[in-house]
């Protein structure tokens, strides 16, 4: 008997070329059956009606350097009116020779954020570094020390007042909403309903009606010849307004919880706030990261609503700058502007928050 | 034995045992706190007061019974300046209502459109989907409203060169215009039958429910509601006689005449709140899509079902459960959102009691009715969620 064996290894076949490699790629992720194919055609068809106008609107035929008379000749875009209007746009009505108090201001924070942004540098260092660094910002953008002109808080404006009201809405808000959040898990039923009723009342409301009580109710609150100025009155509507969602978010992170977490912590005797602070709230506000990014976000653009009470934000001095006449009628382009800077800041926020959830739960295993 | 712990342990005339008794803490704890809060209550109101009296403002609602004396661009009711506080107010509430009525429906349907499109296997369309959803979530939607608002006054040419989408309608600077049918009795003959319609697929569902659990026969439920909700009203306008006039809009002097016209600025508003809210939605039903797991529709495959009915019976009222609460909270979030109405001029609810307030000076009153009419919308709203919620709640052993 002879067993057949085969010793030489079989040819090696590719696969053909139509299923790997672009043909292949293409085949299955764009032409996949006729309703794919149709709707690839139908998308690549108004690609190419609406991109190339719009590159040649927005790139060749337009201006950057101009003048506003120049402008009205061109068919193109007009970007002349951002770098004309710069200084107006980033800092509204701080004064013209010391604008660059708030602009340093600026470059601190980005440095600081920057800094921040590695997680190997999180130590108590830098927490004494942010309070530095916020009180010199202060300092920069309020003056009257060291030689530094007073400038009074009307007169901030532009991209600062943004940052400003941001930063310091999401940072008070954060330790408010756990508070909250807390309270109305409590057992005190005082308590409870306090909570329950400041969240739900805040909640229903729009945040626009809130920035109208502050503007408007407000000072009939306060004691005769008692006024607080409006931005921090603005400032304080976010914050309450902030603080009632984030403290939603945390009570889910804070149900996320089982119950032995609580019982473990009373058996070895840990007292009410020991037990939050090194048992509960270190897994609860983890879990609740994704989220309450999603909260920040939702502040930082909602911080653009004070417009309506007439504070000059980033977007409030770009509209003014709209109704100077020889800027008439480039909306599309000052609104893009404003738009890819609130863009680029969520968005970097949005992926910030998604790297560091990766990083958190690998730590787990 | 709840009373041996804390304080009986030692003898009960010990003070600090007194004190470290939970109990007596919880409610020490409370009276501090409820203390606080009446105390800064009393405060606040007690300065209110002052200032009210020293500065002579008018207090409460009677001001609802004066003569408003503004005008309201659009309006759903009759209004003029010579009516009533209460009538202006009436008509911002309608407004509102309005534009969050149809907003919310274009946004389901967008968001759901978006939504799908972003789990597509077609790999152009799901890139562009989520192109989309980043960029719309991004921007802040008073600045979405802004370049609307300026899309319709700078962009669109004058009512002479308007765009001609289709035949009778019309985009350009007062907005989009176009035809309607001229009113006719058969209309409202129309409307009876598209209601008796609705009465009888009601109906008729639940009889096909009855007979299929009786007896295990299923019938044709869908194509034939479809069939009677267009057939009725078609009956009923040919029976109406058929008319066809339409009033189409035409351009006379320096605007449009005849047809409906859509104001720019409620178009910039509802294409705001649209582009933006839908962006969100599209996120709510891709997770809801892709919280029902892929084996749930392989066992429905292998029973036989067919691919329509899958999806009726297993993945939709599963991804439902999921989408509908966040749904929910957007399409509130929508109803809010429209009240930034006011930056771009629609009398929405917010800017009559805005522009009330600036007359009448009656501050407090004017805030406090914004608050309490949008903490209704969301309180009623609520209330319908949770009754639903339970409705729909997976049923556990």
């Amino acid at each position: 008997m002879e067993a057949y064996v085969q010793k030489k290894s079989a040819e090696e076949l590719k696969p053909p070329l139509t299923s790997v490699g672009v043909i292949g790629w293409v085949r299955s992720n764009l032409f996949k059956g006729w309703f794919s194919s149709l709707l690839t055609l139908i998308i690549v068809y108004c690609l190419w009606v609406i991109v190339p106008p719009l590159i040649r609107w927005a790139f060749i035929d337009s201006l950057w350097l101009s003048t506003g008379a120049e402008c009205q000749q061109s068919d193109g875009a007009c970007w002349s009116i951002i770098p004309a209007n710069i200084r107006f746009i980033a800092f509204g009505f701080y004064p013209y020779d010391e604008q660059w108090r708030p602009f340093a201001a600026m470059a601190l924070l980005v440095a600081l954020l920057f800094y921040s942004r590695n997680r190997n540098h999180w130590k108590k260092s830098l927490a004494y570094a942010w309070i530095l660094g916020l009180f010199l910002m202060g300092l920069l953008m309020k003056g009257g020390l060291f030689g530094l002109i007073p400038v009074e808080t009307t007169q901030w404006g532009g991209l600062p007042l943004t940052l400003t009201l941001s930063i310091f809405g999401l940072t008070a808000a954060y330790p408010l909403g756990i508070a909250f959040a807390l309270g109305r898990r409590s057992k005190m039923p005082t308590i409870k309903m306090l909570c329950i009723v400041y969240i739900e009342l805040i909640r229903g409301v729009p945040l626009i009606s809130l920035l109208f009580m502050s503007s408007v109710v407000f000072p009939l609150f306060l004691p005769e010849g008692v006024t607080i100025n409006k931005i921090i009155r603005a400032q304080v509507a976010i914050i309450l307004f902030t603080a009632a969602y984030i403290a939603e978010v945390v009570r889910g992170g804070l149900q996320a919880i089982s119950r032995g977490q609580y019982e473990a912590a009373d058996s070895i005797g840990l007292s009410y706030y020991l037990t939050m602070r090194l048992i509960i709230l270190p897994q609860a506000l983890k879990i609740v990261i994704p989220p309450s990014v999603q909260q920040l976000i939702s502040a930082f653009k909602d911080t653009s609503l004070v417009v309506i009470i007439a504070l000059f934000d980033v977007l409030r001095t770009t509209q003014t700058v709209l109704s100077d006449p020889k800027w008439m009628g480039f909306s599309a382009e000052a609104y893009i502007f404003v738009a890819l800077i609130y863009f680029l800041c969520c968005f970097f926020m949005a992926n910030y928050s998604r790297k560091l959830e990766k990083e958190l739960s690998t730590e787990e295993h | 034995m709840k009373e041996n712990t804390g304080a009986s342990t030692r003898t009960p005339s010990d003070k600090v045992a007194f004190l470290y008794d939970p109990r007596i803490r919880s409610i020490l704890y409370q009276l501090s706190v409820l203390a606080m809060v009446g105390l800064l209550g009393y405060y606040l109101i007690s300065n209110t007061h002052a200032n009210l009296e020293r500065q002579a403002i008018a207090t409460g609602f009677g001001f609802l019974q004066k003569e408003a004396a503004f005008e309201i661009g659009e309006s759903l009711i009759s209004y003029s300046a010579a009516d009533r506080y209460a009538r202006a107010l009436m008509v911002g509430v309608l407004n509102t209502l309005l534009v969050s009525f149809i907003g919310i429906i274009l946004t389901v349907i967008l968001g759901t459109l978006i939504g799908v499109a972003r789990l597509s296997a077609n790999w152009l369309v799901s890139r562009m989907a989520a192109v989309y959803i980043e960029v719309f979530q991004d921007i802040p939607i008073l600045l979405q409203l802004f370049f609307w608002y300026a899309f319709f006054y700078e962009i669109l040419p004058m009512p002479r060169q308007a765009l001609s989408l289709f035949t009778g309608v019309f985009l350009c600077n007062r907005g989009l215009v176009f035809a309607v049918p001229e009113f006719h009795p058969a209309h409202i003959y129309m409307a009876i039958a598209f209601v008796a319609g609705c009465l009888s697929v009601y109906f008729l569902r639940r009889w096909a429910r009855k007979r299929q659990a009786d007896t295990g026969m299923t019938f044709p439920v869908f194509s034939v509601s479809v069939g009677i909700l267009i057939l009725l009203p078609l009956l009923a306008w040919l029976a109406g006689g058929a008319p066809t006039t339409m009033s189409v809009p035409e351009l006379k002097g320096f605007n449009f005449q005849g047809g409906l016209n859509v104001s720019p600025e409620f178009s910039a508003l509802l294409l705001g709140l649209v582009f933006y809210t839908a962006a969100f939605v599209a996120e709510v039903v891709r997770a809801g899509i892709q919280s029902v797991s892929k084996g749930q529709r392989e066992a429905a495959m292998s029973i036989g079902l067919r691919p329509n009915r899958v999806l009726q019976l297993v993945i939709l009222p599963q991804a439902l459960r999921v989408i509908i609460p966040p749904l929910t909270s957007q399409m509130l979030s929508l109803t809010k959102n429209s009240s930034l109405a006011v930056a771009i001029g629609y009398p929405d609810f917010v800017s009559v009691a805005g522009t009330a307030i600036n007359q009448t000076g009656q501050a407090i009153e004017g805030v406090g009715m914004i608050m309490l009419v949008y903490l209704f919308f969301s309180l009623s709203t609520s209330a319908f969620m949770n009754w639903y919620n339970k409705k729909i709640a997976i049923v556990e052993r």
